[in-house]
């Protein structure tokens, strides 16, 4: 027996999802098929904003194999998408709004001939004015595409007096940032199949982050209750917040197709159609202002961040509001004036990507930091520890951070692991290198703007053999869920692991638990299924202990076995005993998270139940005769609270960073009046495996008293400062200080041009 | 629509069967063979998810016509375990945490398959350069480095 506190948690078990995909047998959305399936092609707008006339599919009839079309006429339900603001219909009556926008579907025997006939319907339709530029869209004249202003969304944090406050700073810096898209690119598009079944319900295949999300719009869609829509998410082929809110969509648009057809129907997407029409990361616009005294202390900030929504809100009043809390970086600043806005434009709509508002904001306010230090002649890493938040500080938003806060251990253990103390620019030719730094903080789960969706449920059925069913309504989408998740229940259990079985979500098996986002599934799936587990626990060690003739407190449990004395018993005997008494051993368990606030009028509150904290230190060369850099390695630490598997949580964050270093030097999406021209992977550039950078990860594990097992949330943090920290050795490397990303090669090097 | 009697060998079994000449081949092998682990992630050969092995070389079953296989051995994931590194490959991505979504493992183990075959003592440089035409998003791809080192190992 291990002396070690845990027999799962904290342990680097293989992912229980793993073998069933290397060897191929996984079921994707595309992977699945029911008899007399027909398929759907979308027909999609060709301009940025139209009125549509008239679509024609004389021509699609000729096709052999062809069934028809569906229109928003078709929807016999409601014809508004259930999605934070309600504006964005299922398919559009009367007027497009952005280049891609599916406005019709047609049915097919086959994917080919469905693509083929939706190539064939003739569109009638008129082009109208169209506004592609957010920060145009906030004048006052513009053009008005959205409501009365374009503003989809807006919010203030008003803490102090900022303005005030500048006046007696001796050292004051601004500076206009601006980051573009970013997509997803997640593997697998987007897909759905919905099956309409013999009462008159319907089961919709998805493969998506939020199951319930779908459930929601499908249930509008078809004016249906929500007992007959069933959602059964498929393995999902990636999600990075691309999967959160637009497979709620598609699968809609396959369940409009289905109900009307009375045959199941697949929509799958191809990649082209995947980067027109689906959701991406928001380009930003942010003029940042930071005020200090002579020694370093940071005494006001000011902001000004603007995001480009897209045609309709979707989520970006969610990501604004989580832009905004985070939008002072993570210090102790007395006065902090903050604005934002979500802009309406003619292009695609935006939403979520890993980090969600806040990588473009670290992004602008972590360089000007940097900035700053130059300005003061202090280290960048000193200035930052005089005004990083600790334990007992308060944030932009006044609230206090009394737990769980290893921000300043991270700063540390990357400062001497990169040696950042004796590092200095190397010259090789025309080649500089050297290092840079950032932080950032993450507030797990859905804070105040969101609070009305953070619960979570969990189902934990014990069989008779001792094999555990667990479904929870938080999905796997490759961040390792299923494996982490079924650790929990083991331990709490004292089950084996490989008793312990959890799958893809099912609606109709748990309640709803929210989206799988915002780093929280560990949390509030996990606390779902501990309270789930409690009881059933109590019943099977009072069994062991019964069976081992000790006192209940007396015995041991360990690996799946418990012990008195010599004495040894299994798992599977305990809950055999119980079943002999026929005692309970099925339970619901619900998790719901502590309340929180956030003061509309002045941004203040409790704005998140936790933070996480993450410390980057970028090794980045670059060639100062093409602009091209090099990212050797990153340095990264993480407090992310106890961690639950310590080799997905690497694999984690490797693959967050790559994401964070794609986003910073290369993935350059092109969007034209309107029109986006490279929707493709061959010429939006993703890293590759020549790419990646050597990854040196380390955790401080700060324990969180609500956590399970004192867990906080990692899936985003990885990503949020990589940006920054590039930017920042580019700037110490070479001397130029970029206010843009992607900071591709072309324009690095221009700015060093023009710099001489 | 021309058809054509196609005659090859699919992970070890003879298949003879008439087809559309204009058939893709990753359509060939999802929809008349069912053999759905070859995966599509973007029709144009960017990605590298639908790699199949055609007489031991990884080929984008995306960019060639079912017809082009004529007279030919395919292998794709379903039969790799039969191989030489293949079963070892399967494994050690799992071992190593090489597999998060997993929609792109099997066209990454097929193209470490070649690697492997073609030079069991490829430097881990060879190793990055073989796998430049597999695209994933998840891990940020060193595990599937070691995963791939490991599996030569074994």
């Amino acid at each position: 027996m291990s002396k070690d506190l845990f027999s799962f948690v904290g342990k680097s078990l293989e992912r229980v999802d793993g073998a069933v995909k290397a060897e191929g047998k996984a079921l994707y959305g595309d992977d699945i098929s029911f008899p007399n399936m027909i398929y759907a092609a979308a027909v999609r707008n060709p301009k940025p904003r139209i009125e549509i006339r008239k679509m024609d599919d004389s021509l699609a009839k000729k096709i052999k194999g062809y069934f028809g079309i569906v229109s928003f006429k078709d929807i016999k339900g409601k014809n508004s998408w259930p999605l934070v603001m309600n504006d964005y219909p299922f398919l559009p009556e009367k007027e497009a709004k952005f280049y891609g926008e599916t406005l019709a579907l047609v049915l097919a025997e086959n994917q080919r001939t469905a693509k083929k006939a939706a190539a064939c319907v003739r569109l009638d339709y008129k082009e109208l004015p169209f506004i592609d530029d957010p920060l145009k869209a906030l004048e006052k004249k513009s053009l008005k595409i959205y409501g009365k202003d374009n503003i989809i969304s807006s919010f203030k944090i008003i803490k102090g007096d900022a303005d005030k406050a500048f006046k007696d700073c001796d050292v004051v810096i601004e500076k206009e940032f601006r980051t573009n898209y970013q997509v997803h690119a997640y593997l697998e598009t987007q897909t759905a199949t919905a099956v309409p079944e013999p009462d008159g319900s319907i089961t919709v295949y998805s493969s998506t982050q939020c199951p319930f999300y779908v459930l929601d719009a499908v249930a509008a869609a078809c004016g249906l209750p929500n007992n007959k829509v069933k959602v059964i998410q498929t393995v999902t082929g990636g999600g990075f917040g691309g999967k959160e809110d637009v497979p709620a969509l598609v699968a809609a648009h396959a369940a409009i197709c289905a109900l009307k057809f009375n045959r199941p129907v697949r929509l799958a997407y191809d990649r082209k159609e995947d980067f027109m029409s689906m959701s991406k990361r928001h380009p930003s616009w942010a003029r940042v202002k930071y005020g200090a005294d002579k020694n370093g202390k940071i005494k006001a900030c000011k902001v000004k961040y603007v995001l480009d929504g897209g045609a309709y809100a979707t989520l970006s009043p969610i990501v604004l509001w989580r832009g905004t809390v985070h939008a002072a970086g993570p210090y102790k600043i007395e006065n902090v004036f903050i604005e934002t806005y979500a802009a309406a434009t003619n292009k695609v709509p935006c939403g979520a990507y890993r980090g969600f508002g806040q990588p473009q904001i670290c992004f602008a306010q972590e360089s000007l930091i940097d900035d700053l230090a130059e300005k003061l002649g202090i280290d960048p890493i000193d200035l930052r520890l005089k005004n990083m938040i600790q334990s007992g500080d308060k944030t932009a938003t006044g609230q206090k951070i009394d737990e769980s806060c290893g921000l300043k251990e991270l700063t540390e253990i990357v400062r001497k692991k990169s040696r950042w103390d004796k590092s200095e620019v190397k010259i090789n030719g025309d080649k500089r290198r050297a290092l840079g730094f950032s932080c950032a903080y993450y507030g797990v789960g859905l804070g105040a703007k969101g609070r009305y969706l953070d619960r979570a449920g969990a189902f934990v059925n014990i069989y008779r053999d001792g094999s555990v069913q667990v479904n929870v309504g938080n999905t796997e989408m490759g961040q390792g869920a299923l494996t982490v998740l079924s650790q929990i229940a083991a331990e709490t259990l004292n089950a084996p692991m490989k008793n312990i079985k959890l799958a893809e979500v099912d609606t109709s098996k748990v309640p709803d638990s929210g989206p799988t986002v915002a780093s929280r599934t560990t949390l509030m799936s996990g606390n779902a299924i501990i309270e789930a587990c409690l009881p059933l626990r109590e019943n099977i060690f009072s069994a062991a202990a019964e069976l081992l003739k000790a006192g209940k407190n007396k015995i041991t449990a360990y690996g799946g076995f418990f012990y008195f004395g010599k004495k040894k018993i299994s798992f599977e005997e305990a809950v055999k005993e119980c079943w002999s008494k026929r005692l309970k051993m099925s339970e619901q368990g619900w998790y719901a998270a502590p309340n929180t606030t956030f003061d509309i009028n002045n941004g203040q509150g409790n704005a998140y139940v936790i933070y996480s904290y993450s410390a980057d230190i970028a090794d980045v060369e670059v060639d100062i005769k093409t602009g091209e850099k090099t990212v050797h390695k990153i340095y990264a630490a993480y407090d992310v609270g106890r961690i639950i598997n310590p080799k997905l949580a690497h694999a984690q964050a490797h693959g967050g960073i790559l994401q964070g270093m794609g986003w910073a030097i290369m993935e350059n999406l092109i969007v034209k009046d309107g029109i986006m021209k490279n929707p493709n992977f061959t010429d939006y550039v993703l890293p590759i495996s020549t790419d990646a950078p050597q990854y040196d990860i380390s955790f401080s594990e700060k324990l969180y008293k609500h956590g399970p097992y004192k867990a906080k949330g990692m899936g985003e943090v990885p990503l949020i400062g990589v940006a920054a920290a590039v930017r920042n050795a580019v700037k110490r490397a070479c001397g130029v200080s970029l206010t843009y990303c992607p900071m591709i090669s072309e324009k690095t090097l221009k700015t060093i041009n023009d710099k001489k | 629509m021309k058809k054509f009697p196609l005659s090859c060998e699919i992970n070890g079994k003879k298949i003879k069967k008439e087809i559309d000449s204009s058939l893709r081949l990753i359509d060939f092998i999802r929809e008349d063979m069912g053999l759905k682990g070859t995966k599509e992630g973007c029709g144009e050969g960017e990605c590298g998810a639908c790699m199949v092995l055609l007489d031991g070389k990884a080929v984008n079953s995306c960019l060639m016509m079912a017809v082009q296989i004529h007279g030919k051995k395919l292998v794709t994931i379903e039969g790799i375990h039969e191989h030489k590194y293949g079963k070892e490959l399967q494994d050690s991505f799992v071992k190593e945490a090489a597999v998060q979504c997993g929609f792109c493992t099997p066209g990454f183990i097929i193209a470490a398959q070649e690697i492997l075959a073609k030079n069991p003592k490829a430097s881990l440089e060879e190793i990055k350069e073989g796998l430049a035409g597999n695209l994933c998003r998840c891990t940020g791809y060193e595990n599937i480095f070691k995963a791939v080192d490991k599996a030569r190992k074994k």
